[in-house]
C-alpha cells in the first residue's frame, strides 16, 4: 500500500503500524506512560563500586530495552562499554534505543551478531554499523525517530525503557548530573532528560563525583536509582569541537547568501522573529549573514533554537537575541555558555519537538535553515539514506522543526560531485514535503507550490526563482540523470514521522 | 589508433578520472566508480564511445573514478590514449563534446 506521500509501504507493516496521514492529521488519545515506584530511603548510598555491579543491580535481564544519550557523539566511550559488559554477562535479546548512534558505535555489530541486540531505534545510524544494518544485519527494522518523535514515544509508552545508562561530566554521589563541567564537557543534557524521567531504572555514568549537591543539574536526584564513577566517559575531541570555523567554499557562500536574502525579504524578518539554523558550512554562513542584516536594520531575536553552536551564543552576548533554548550545544563556546549566560536555556527534547505535548519550542519558530541530502519536486526530503541507498545519517530535529516552523528553508548545493541533489523522488522520505517552503541552491531558490503567500512575496527578490522541477532539470544536464537505486524486498528500517506513523520503510540495498 | 604502451591521464581526486590505457583485445574496461550504481553503466558508456571515436580498437582500460562529469571521463579517456599511442599532435578534439 501507498501512503498518503505514495511512499511503497509492505502489509506487515502496515498490519502493525499506522501509516503517515499527514502531518498533524493522526488523532492522539490515551495517557502518558510512567515509570515504576521506587524510593531510595534516608542513609542508602546510590554509589556503586563498577559498571558491572550496577547492570546487575539495575536487574536488567534478556528482552529488556535498554537507553543512551548521543550527546558525546564521537568522543562517546559509554555505549560500547556497557554494551561489552552485557555481552559478557551473558544478557540477550535487548532493545536498544538511544537517542543516536554514531560512527564510534560499530563495535555494536558483534553484538548484534551474537544476539546481545535483537531490536535498535535511533535518530540515526552512521559508519559501519549503518552500512552492515544496510545489508540486512538485523531481523527486526530498526525504527528512526526524530528528536521530536522520540520524546512522544517515550512519553506515549512506544518505548519503555527499563534501564536507562547516562553519561554526565559531573554528578554527584545522589545522582544530581551535569554535562557543564568536568573532563568530558557536552553542555546540556537535553536528550537524557526524557529517559531520566521515564525510564524504570536509571544509572549515571561520570569520571567526576563532585561535592553534593551538584547544582544547577540536568538531571536530579529524585530520577536517579545508582551512579557509578569509571575512568572516562568519553573523548573531548570528538565531543565537541573548539571552535566553529566559517566556510570559504564560494558554493556554501553563495548559497547562504541566497539564503539570507530570502528570509531578509521575507514577512518573518521583524523585530522579536525567531530562528534556528543547523551547523553545515551554509548554515553558519547564514547565521553571519543575518547578524549583519538584523544590526543594519536594528532588529533582534526573541530566542534562538536547537543544537547551538559558537556564532548563537556571540548574538546572544551582543544582544541581539534574546534567548537561546538549547537541548545539545555543538561546540565548547556553547557548552559553556549555559553556565555563564542566564538567557541560555538548556531544554528537554520534549520541549523542543515532541508534537504531542501542549506546545514545543518549535510550534513557535519563525525561520528554520535545514540541509539535505536529496529533495524531489514534491519537496520531500532525504536526510538519512546517501545517493547509494546506504544509511548515513540521522532524522535529528529536521522533521520537527519543519512541521513548526512558519518559514522551513533547505539549503542544499544542486550537485554533490556527480550526485544531483534535486531529483525526481527521494530515496527515503524523513520530512515530509507538506513541511517544507523554500529550497535554496547556489543557483536560485524553488518555492513550494503550497506557499502562494511567498510566491508572491519573492517575486521582486534579488535571488534567482525557479520551480523545483526547473531545478532539477537543471542538476541533471550537470550531471546526467543516474540510474535508479536496486533495493531487495527486505525492510532494514522503518522512518517513523514524528507522530508515530510510518512515512517510509528502508530497504536492503542489492 | 593503436596503443603502443602503457600510459596515464587524470587523477584521483574528487570530481576526477583516472584512466590507464595499455595494449589489449577488443576494448576492455574495469572500473571502480564512487558513484558505480548511479553511474557506473553511463561511464563505461562513456569511455567505450570515446575510444570508438578515437578508432582505438584493442585497448584494456584500467579506470578510477571519483564523479567525474561526462566531459572530464572524455578528456581523460583522449588524453591517455593519445599518450598509449604516442601521438604528440594533430589530436581530434571533437571527442569531447
Amino acid at each position: 500500500m501507498k501512503n498518503k506521500i505514495g511512499r511503497e509501504i509492505p502489509e506487515e507493516i502496515i498490519e502493525k503500524y499506522e501509516v503517515y496521514q499527514g502531518s498533524f492529521d493522526k488523532e492522539i488519545l490515551g495517557r502518558k506512560a510512567s515509570p515504576k515506584i521506587s524510593r531510595v530511603k534516608p542513609g542508602e548510598s546510590k554509589l556503586i563500586e563498577s559498571l558491572e555491579d550496577a547492570i546487575v543491580k539495575s536487574g536488567l535481564k534478556d528482552g529488556m530495552t535498554i537507553s543512551f544519550h548521543h550527546h558525546f557523539r564521537s568522543g562517546d566511550y559509554i555505549v560500547n562499554k556497557v554494551m561489552d559488559l552485557i555481552a559478557e554477562m551473558g544478557i540477550k535479546d535487548l532493545t536498544l534505543a538511544p537517542s543516536s548512534l554514531t560512527s564510534v558505535h560499530a563495535p555494536l555489530i558483534k553484538h548484534i551478531k551474537n544476539g546481545v541486540i535483537t531490536k535498535i531505534t535511533s535518530s540515526g545510524l552512521r559508519g559501519e554499523l549503518a552500512e552492515e544494518i544496510s545489508n540486512g544485519l538485523m531481523e527486526e527494522p530498526v525504527i528512526i525517530r526524530s528528536h521530536g518523535g522520540r520524546a512522544r514515544a517515550i512519553e506515549a509508552g512506544d518505548i519503555q525503557i527499563d534501564v536507562a545508562f547516562l553519561g554526565a561530566s559531573s554528578s554527584d554521589e545522589y545522582g544530581n548530573a551535569s554535562g557543564a563541567s568536568g573532563k568530558a564537557i557536552c553542555g546540556p543534557l537535553g536528550y537524557a532528560q526524557i529517559d531520566a524521567e521515564y525510564a524504570d531504572n536509571v544509572v549515571i555514568i561520570t569520571d567526576n563525583i563532585v561535592e553534593y549537591p551538584n547544582m544547577p543539574a540536568s538531571i536530579l536526584q529524585t530520577n536517579v536509582d545508582y551512579v557509578v564513577k569509571v575512568d572516562e566517559i568519553g573523548n573531548p575531541s570528538g565531543i565537541a569541537s573548539g571552535a566553529t570555523r566559517f566556510t570559504k567554499n564560494p558554493k556554501e557562500l553563495l548559497i547562504a547568501d541566497y539564503a539570507s536574502k530570502t528570509i531578509v525579504g521575507s514577512k518573518y524578518f521583524k523585530e522579536g522573529f525567531s530562528f534556528q539554523t543547523g551547523t553545515g558550512g551554509s548554515s553558519l554562513a547564514v547565521t553571519r549573514f543575518l547578524r549583519n542584516e538584523m544590526i543594519k536594520q536594528n532588529i533582534n531575536a526573541s530566542f534562538a533554537l536547537g543544537g547551538i553552536t559558537k556564532p548563537m551564543v556571540e548574538m546572544l552576548e551582543e544582544g541581539l537575541i534574546n534567548t537561546i533554548f538549547d537541548v545539545q550545544s555543538f561546540d565548547l563556546v556553547a557548552a559553556n555558555s549555559v553556565s555563564k549566560n542566564e538567557r541560555h536555556q538548556e531544554i528537554s527534547s520534549t520541549f523542543y519537538a515532541n508534537p504531542h505535548n501542549k506546545g514545543a519550542a518549535v510550534n513557535k519558530l519563525d525561520i528554520v535553515i535545514l540541509s539535505a541530502l536529496e529533495v524531489d519536486t514534491d519537496f520531500n526530503v532525504n536526510v538519512i539514506t546517501g545517493s547509494d541507498g546506504v544509511i548515513r545519517g540521522a532524522s535529528g530535529g529536521h522533521c520537527d522543526t519543519a512541521a513548526g516552523s512558519k518559514l522551513t528553508m533547505i539549503v542544499a548545493p544542486l550537485v554533490r560531485g556527480r550526485i544531483p541533489t534535486i531529483v525526481d523522488s527521494v530515496n527515503t522520505v524523513i520530512t515530509p514535503g507538506e513541511t517544507i517552503d523554500v529550497v535554496v541552491t547556489e543557483i536560485g531558490i524553488a518555492i513550494n507550490p503550497r506557499r502562494e503567500d511567498l510566491i508572491e512575496e519573492f517575486k521582486n527578490l534579488d535571488v534567482p526563482v525557479y520551480t523545483i522541477e526547473e531545478l532539477k532539470d537543471k542538476a541533471i544536464e550537470v550531471v546526467g540523470k543516474p540510474e535508479r537505486i536496486q533495493y531487495e524486498d527486505k525492510v532494514v528500517a522503518l522512518v517513523e514521522y514524528r507522530d508515530g506513523t510510518i512515512i517510509d520503510v528502508i530497504r536492503k540495498v542489492k | 589508433m593503436k596503443i603502443v604502451k602503457r600510459a596515464l591521464a587524470g587523477t584521483m581526486e574528487s570530481s576526477d578520472i583516472q584512466i590507464v590505457v595499455e595494449a589489449g583485445e577488443g576494448i576492455e574496461i574495469e572500473l571502480k566508480s564512487s558513484v558505480e550504481k548511479q553511474f557506473g553503466n553511463q561511464i563505461r558508456k562513456v569511455i567505450r564511445e570515446t575510444l570508438e571515436k578515437l578508432g582505438v580498437e584493442d585497448v584494456k582500460v584500467i579506470a578510477i573514478d571519483k564523479g567525474a562529469l561526462d566531459c572530464t571521463v572524455q578528456a581523460r579517456v583522449a588524453a591517455a590514449a593519445y599518450r598509449g599511442a604516442e601521438i604528440k599532435e594533430n589530436y581530434n578534439w571533437e571527442v569531447i563534446k
